[in-house]
This record gives structure tokens, sequence and C-alpha cells, in this order.
């Protein structure tokens, strides 16, 4: 049976289908890419100018509320929440992109070679090793990986952010996996085979282009996932490490005036609860692009 | 005028955003219990006029007319859906192109019937099982009693298609759709479901929508011909009429296109362009694309004398017993040794089942035949039949279970790394769905260099290649940085045939390479073929069901079926006194002008 039936209706309605999909860069996507933009700009502005310097204490300006001088208010050793937040933007994107850099660089590879080992005779047996070694870690919790490692290293934003990125790679491999055995399958890759190319050219040219929709939205769904451990892990103290300032630590700090000046912990937790939800509509927004499934949805 | 079971006024559909319109002020309508066929191109809005009918339109697309049916308060366009719903299951249905995806994989087909039954509540719920099982056997299910308990994927492609007419004739509808409802099928099975399309609609005396590109298939189910070319309908006619006097260019050049028995002075076959060329009614050639002026045996003949001109140039071509082939030394620079030898070869698939014994699936059993240089052997048969199996084995993509088979010099059964790719040189393929075969994200000079890439060549040395290759399929050579997308379906398999010739292999092998197209543009690809094939001094294999296809393009021929030969040899013989019944039957279901003019007449 052909492997694709519907496309034997027309060049054009994979058109329409493209101009279709191009229609619904809906709300999800641009109100991600809004909030991911507001943090990025944050953070980058941070390393230009911030209204006060983190580190300066101001005991005399302790525990404000907020006011012109200080928009957010202050912390308990007076400083300012605003200039805290630009500063922790920094670590969460950068937790971010290391971790979510980890587990693309480690887990697509892996992916895609479980997927081409398993076409040959001698590789099946190789490949169902890979994945089941991959299931082994998928059962490992990435906070528990992250306390390990604090134990063994010193906790820091450095272990944080690996044991975050290794937890997250058995997803990367699995969506590469099953990405890979799509285009495996599919003619042109037939046709390179009869056109004598070899297997690695194969991942290389063909399965790399053709599933990196897919690894995108993996990867903006994990980067939503890292900024939440890295802000539970520095809550915990296993994370960022004073005086480095970062949102799960503000948050943490907060706790003992919650009653008195619930503010301090309404800033680093909203901005953790945007930046999260930014990557996850634009995830679900990019998912909607990607994904062949939704695709074959509007197919007349 | 009496009251009309559909009548659509001035449709027009823009999608949103655009300025021109898809769909212009398209107007139809059908009278109770007539048959009228939709006929166009892929693109030319069929499909789209068809789904405002049911109201399944996109929500991206704005429409504007009406469309009304007999029965149905107001028009469809501005329905709500709650209304639409119940029009749907009381009024009109429709069959699709694909009964496999149109199918619930995970129900059995008797709950699918049933469900329909169900919903409609016409009937009562004790008497569903039996309504299921007359249905089925309405529609000449084999063994309808156990069909009902199957799933989907237990039946053939036939099975499962006249399952679909089953649950769409269910409530007995007013009117039924049919997008393209046999163009997945076999022949074989495809005038099987016309047949029984035409017979049950006249049983339950409903209207009938019969969308296809086919003009061919047309003739036997229908009474009136509607012709769409972009948008707009073009003609209407009774089905003579637009067989005999045509008037409209456009279904001048669908009629010329689709006579595959039909050659312009250059012996090639009519495209839309040439046909404005021939339409003129005292034109010798003109009259062989369209019968009815004189008689209708007469295009047969005419074709002939070019037929056997390609014969000979084809050299000593008759497929040989692979007895006396029994030379298998190396040593393809003899003339008279054939190029390709495949004998006794089997392929089996186990197929991998938990609880079912497994008993292998014979793919190919025994199968010998050779093949000359410069030959042109075209492999019929239906699907199921071993054809692309076979093609894939030659060509190296995987192994055969026992036998042997010789490209040139190489053994292929048991060829190293090193000696197949010397063989993937010789030998491509053109695949049969320009939409998989070409990579979605690769620029079209990097698509059809691919095979230079892999030979290690420098970038400039194969652009060039790329560019004049691109040339000799009529293409520009601007498409070179363009993306497959940007590209129709006959200008694809362009792409596709570039690709496979710019290695300059001496044998060309095509699995299907026109059967996912158009029929207009079906022509200009096997003409496009025939003019490499001689240009570059092909052998050519070529796989196809459609016996019209092969007759116009191969000298010999092997009619395949069920992993056997059945039958092999000339074209020409094999179509004058086919000797085993299986390739008369293929004969007769292949779809044909002439046999259709003859079926109304």
């Amino acid at each position: 049976m052909s492997e694709n039936p519907s496309t034997t209706s027309a060049g054009e309605t994979s058109m329409d289908r493209r101009r279709r999909t191009k229609l619904r860069l809906n709300a999800s996507m641009v109100i991600g890419a809004v909030l991911i933009f507001v943090i990025v700009a944050l953070a980058l502005v941070s390393f230009v100018w911030t209204p006060y310097d983190p580190s300066v204490v101001d005991p005399v300006a302790r525990l404000q509320a907020a006011s012109p001088e200080h928009l957010f208010g202050t912390d308990k050793f007076g400083r300012d929440t605003l200039t805290w937040i630009m500063y922790g933007a920094r670590i969460t994107l950068m937790v971010g992109i290391v971790a979510v850099g980890i587990a693309v660089l480690i887990g697509t590879p892996i992916g895609i070679i479980a997927a081409v080992f398993a076409q040959y005779p001698w590789g099946v047996w190789l490949s169902a090793v890979i994945m089941r070694a991959n299931d082994i870690l998928l059962a490992f919790p990435a906070l528990l990986l992250a306390i390990v490692f604090a134990a063994v290293y010193q906790p820091g934003t450095g272990p944080a952010m690996v044991a975050v990125g290794i937890a997250a790679i058995p997803g990367f491999a699995r969506v590469a996996r099953s990405g890979t055995m799509q285009v495996l399958g599919s003619e042109y890759v037939r046709a390179a085979k009869a056109s004598n190319r070899s297997a690695p050219a194969i991942a290389i040219v063909h399965v790399l282009p053709n599933i990196a929709g897919m690894v995108i939205v993996q990867a903006s769904v994990a980067f939503a996932i890292s900024v939440l451990a890295e802000a539970g892990l520095s809550f915990l103290g296993l994370g960022t490490q004073a005086p480095v300032p970062s949102w799960g630590r503000m948050l943490q700090e907060s706790q003992q005036f919650l009653s008195t000046q619930p503010e301090l912990a309404l800033w680093p937790g909203l901005f953790i609860a945007l930046a999260v939800l930014g990557f996850n509509l634009l995830g679900d927004g990019l998912r909607d692009r990607f994904d062949p499934k939704m695709e074959a949805r509007g197919n007349g | 005028m009496a009251e009309n079971l559909l009548e659509v006024r001035d449709l027009t559909i823009t999608p949103a955003g655009a300025e021109a319109p898809v769909l212009h002020d398209v107007s139809l309508s059908l009278a109770p219990g007539e048959r009228v066929g939709l006929i166009g191109e892929s693109g030319s809005g069929k499909s789209l006029t068809a789904q405002s009918v049911m109201g399944l339109l996109p929500e991206e697309l704005r429409a504007q007319g009406t469309v009304s049916l007999h029965g149905f308060a107001g028009n469809v366009l501005e329905a709500k859906e709650k209304t639409l719903a119940k029009m749907r299951s009381d009024l009109v249905s429709m069959v699709f192109q694909e009964p496999m995806s149109a199918l619930n994989p995970l129900m059995r087909i008797g709950d699918q019937i049933a469900e329909v039954l169900r919903i409609h509540g016409e009937v009562a719920r004790g008497d569903i099982p039996g309504r299921v099982l007359d249905l089925l056997t309405s529609v000449h299910m084999p063994d309808p009693d156990s069909a009902r308990y199957a799933y989907p994927h237990q039946m053939s492609g036939g099975q499962r298609q006249r399952a679909m007419l089953a649950i769409a004739l269910a409530n007995s509808p007013r009117l039924l759709i049919c997008d393209e409802p046999t163009t997945a099928l076999d022949v074989t099975v495809q005038k099987h479901m016309l047949d029984l399309i035409a017979e049950r609609v006249a049983a339950v005396q409903a209207g009938l929508l019969f969308i296809t590109h086919d003009l061919a298939v047309v003739a036997g189910v229908c009474d009136r011909v509607i012709v769409m070319y972009a948008g707009r309908i073009v003609e209407t006619g009774s089905v003579h009429q637009i067989f005999t006097d045509p008037q409209h260019e456009y279904t001048r050049g669908l009629l010329a296109s689709s006579d595959l028995e039909a050659t312009d002075a250059h012996g090639k076959l009519f495209t839309l362009k040439t046909a404005l060329s021939y339409a003129g009614p005292v034109d010798g050639a003109g009259s062989g694309e369209m019968p009815g002026h004189t008689n209708e045996a007469e295009p047969v003949n005419e074709a002939e004398p070019v037929k056997a001109d390609s014969t000979a140039a084809g050299g000593p071509a008759d497929v040989r017993d692979p007895a006396s082939a029994s030379a298998r030394e190396t040593g393809a620079a003899d003339e008279s040794a054939p190029l390709i030898d495949v004998s006794g070869v089997s392929k089996h698939f186990r197929s991998r089942g938990l609880l079912r014994r497994r008993s292998p699936v014979r793919a190919l059993d025994d199968i010998s035949f050779s093949v000359t240089s410069g030959q042109r052997l075209g492999i019929v048969g239906e699907s199921g039949s071993g054809k692309s199996t076979l093609l894939t084995i030659l060509s190296g993509l995987d192994r055969p279970t026992s036998g042997r088979v010789r490209v040139g010099d190489i053994r292929v059964e048991s060829a190293s790394a090193p000696a197949l790719r010397s063989l993937r040189e010789d030998l491509q393929i053109v695949f049969q769905d320009p939409f998989a075969s070409l990579d979605p994200r690769m620029r079209v000079e990097d698509i059809v260099s691919e095979p230079l890439t892999a030979r290690g060549m420098a970038r400039e040395e194969r652009l060039a290649r790329v560019e004049e290759m691109l040339l000799a399929v009529d293409l520009d050579t601007k498409a070179m940085r363009r993306y497959p997308h940007q590209f129709s379906g006959g200008q694809r398999q362009r792409i596709s045939i570039a690709r496979a010739l710019v290695t300059r292999p001496q044998i060309l092998v095509a699995d299907e390479p026109v059967s996912a197209l158009d029929v207009s543009v079906r022509s200009q690809v096997l003409n496009l073929l025939t003019d490499l094939v001689d240009d570059y001094a092909l052998t050519l294999l070529f796989v196809s069901h459609d016996l019209g296809v092969v007759k116009h393009l191969c000298s010999d021929v092997i009619v395949m079926k069920d992993g056997h030969i059945v039958e092999s040899g000339a074209t020409e013989d094999i179509y004058a006194n086919p000797r085993e019944d299986y390739t008369r039957k293929l004969i007769a279901a292949t779809p044909s002008l002439a046999g259709a003019l003859a079926s109304i007449t």
C-alpha cells in the first residue's frame, strides 16, 4: 500500500496546507514568543544596565514596598528586587540553554543511531539495548539526580544544569528515534540508497533536517521543564548559590516574610511562571506547525 | 424546471487572506436519480465543490453562493453544523478515495455500518444486525456473514471500498458523492467497483456525483459530465456528447491525453498542448484521438506502425527462457548476452505474528526472465503480485531468499558493498509517488545531484550536470534553487527522472512512475520517458498496473500474479492473443476511451 495516499491529490494542496499552518501561527505561539522575548530582553539589558548594583546592601531601604525608586520593592538586605529579577533571568536562561543543549546534543544522536541500527539484522539487538538503557535513565527523576550530583560534587549552578540536562536526554532520544524511523521508511530515503548514499550521509542529509521540527518542539518543552527544575533546585539550596541572583533562591528567601511582605514572593514566582508558560506556549505553537498529524487535519 | 435534487448557484470560494478565488461562479444541478461525473485535474476545484455540497469546507475558506438540496431547508453553505449533521445522515453521503484511512481501523466492519444505522435511528435496534448483513450482501461482499467481524486491515482494498459503499448507502441517501473512489484500487477491482456503484445507485434511486480525473472511468457510470478547469466549469454535456463532440479546448485536450492508443504525427502521445493543434475535425490524427468521427476500431490500427518501429529499435527483443540463457559468465560486453538475467528468484517474507502460526508470504516464487540491452520491458500485475519486490531485488535494495540475479557482470544477490555501488551507477530507479520520493527539505539541485555527491564529484561539475539534466527533462534551470513543494506532480516526476538519469545509467527502472499523476500530465511524462530512453540508449524496466501505459511504452511485457510470471512475450502478441485468463481479465479491465465509448453507444 502506498505510504501516503492523501498526497496524490496535488502539489497545491501541500502549499495550501503550508499557508494554512502559517495562518495558524496562532495566539499561543505569539504569546509564548512575546513572553520569552521579554525575559531574554531583561537578561540582555542586565549586562548593560540595572537600576541598582545587585550586591549593594542598603539597610535603610530594606523590605520596602513598590515605589518609584524601587519598582518591585526591596528585600531584607535592601537590595532592589527588579535588579535581582533581571540578573536572575540570566541564570534561568543559561540553565535552560545548557541543560537543553546537553540533552539535544546527546539525546538526538542516540535516537538517530538507534533507529538506523534497527534497520540492519545485526543492529536490532543493539538498538534495543540503547533504547532500554534510555528507558532506565527516563525512570530516574531529575531532582534525585541533581541531589546526587550536589552531594558528590558541590551544590551549584553547574551540577544542577548537567543533572537537568541528563534527565532530559531520554525524551530527545525517543523523539529522534521515532522521527528517524519515519524518515527512513520514506521513499526519498530509498531513492537516496539507490543513489549510493551511505547510512551516515543519509542520517545527516535527510534525517536531521526532517526531524528538526520535532526536536525543536521537544526542546522548547524541555526548556520550560529545566527552568522549573532550576528554580526548584535553587529553592532547595541545591542549585545556584548565594550571592548569585536566582529566581528560585529569591523565592526561598521570601518565605519568612510571606505574611508581612508577600510582594517578595510574588515577583520571582510570577517570572518563573511566565517563563515556563512562555516556553510551553511556544512549544504548543511549534507543534502545530511541525507535527505531521496536525498538518494532515486540514487536508482536503 | 422540475425540482432538482441538488442546485448549486454561483459558488465562489476564496481562501482567507487571498484575493483570488479558487472556485469561480460554479453552478450546477442534479435531477433526482441523475448520475453526474465531475471531471478535472487536481487543483481544478472538483473536490472543493463536493465538500461544499457536504458542508465540509475547511474553515479557512470563505464560500459565497447557494447550495440547496431537495429536502433541506435553506443554504447548505450557511447552515449550522447541527442541521448539517442531520443532512449528512438523511440526504447526502460520501465515498472517499482511500478506504483504509476513511474506515476506523479499530472497529469491526459490521459495527461501523451498525453505527451509521444507529445514529440515523430509523431502523429498530433489533433489526440492525440483519440490515448490516443485507447491506454487505448488496455490495457483493464475499462472505458477508464473516465480513461483519473483520477489521479493515484484514480486507483487501476492494473489499474495504465495498464496505465504505455499504456505509454510505446504509441510510438510503438521496445523493451519493464519490470522490475518486477507484483511484487507489487495482484495475481489475476498479471495473467491479464502478459497476457496483452504478448498480447500487440505480437500485436505491439516488443521485450520484462522481468525481474523477480520468475520463475513461466515468463513461460506464454517469449520464452527464461536468468538466472543471482552474476553478471554473468549462463544459457540461451528456457523456456521449463530451466524448464525441467536445466543445471546449480543455475537454478536447483531456480526451486526447486520456487516449493512450492514439499518437500524433511524431509518434507521441497527445498532451494538452499538442491536442489543441490536432483538434481540427479533418485532421487524420485528430480523428484518432477522438473516436466516433469515423469508427471506434480505427485508432488502434493507426498507432500500430509507430509501435512496430520502436520494437525494431529494441533489437532482438523477446523475453527469453532462462534455461537457454544459461550463459552466466561475466561478459556484458557481448551484445547477444542478456544485460539482466534473473533465474529462479524467490522472496519470502516471514510475517511476524505473536499468536498466529506464521507461514511465510511468498512475494516472489521462482521468477526467471532476462532482458537484453536496449530492451523495454514492462512488468504488469495488480498490487500484491510482487512486481515492486522484484524491482527492489533487481536494484540491490533487498536480497532474494533464493535464486540468482545478474545485472551486467554483477551478481546482485551476493554482491559486496562496492559491487552494489557500481551496480547503482548503472541502474537507477524512478519511484512511484513524486510527492514522497523527493526530500521536502532539500533544494532541487541537491536532490538531483545526490547520486553524484555520493560519488564524490566536485560541486561545480555536479551543478553543470544537474543543469544539463534539468534541461533534458524540460525544466527551467531556475528550478535548481527551489524546493519540491513548489512544483506540481508532473514537474516533480521530471525531477525524479532527472535524478535517476544524472549518473548516465544504462538501465532505468521505473516503478509506476505515472500512476500518481493526472491523466493530462501522464502523457507528457510518458513522452519524456520515451524520448530519454531513446536519447540515452537506456534499457527500461517499467512496472505498472496500467496495461495501456505499458502497451504504449514497452516492446515486451511480463504479466505477474501472486509472485509468479503468468505470461510473457512481445507486447503486441500478448495484447492480440493473450494465452492466459488472467491476462485477458487485465486487458478487459483496463479502462480505455474506445472501450468507454463502445459501452455508451
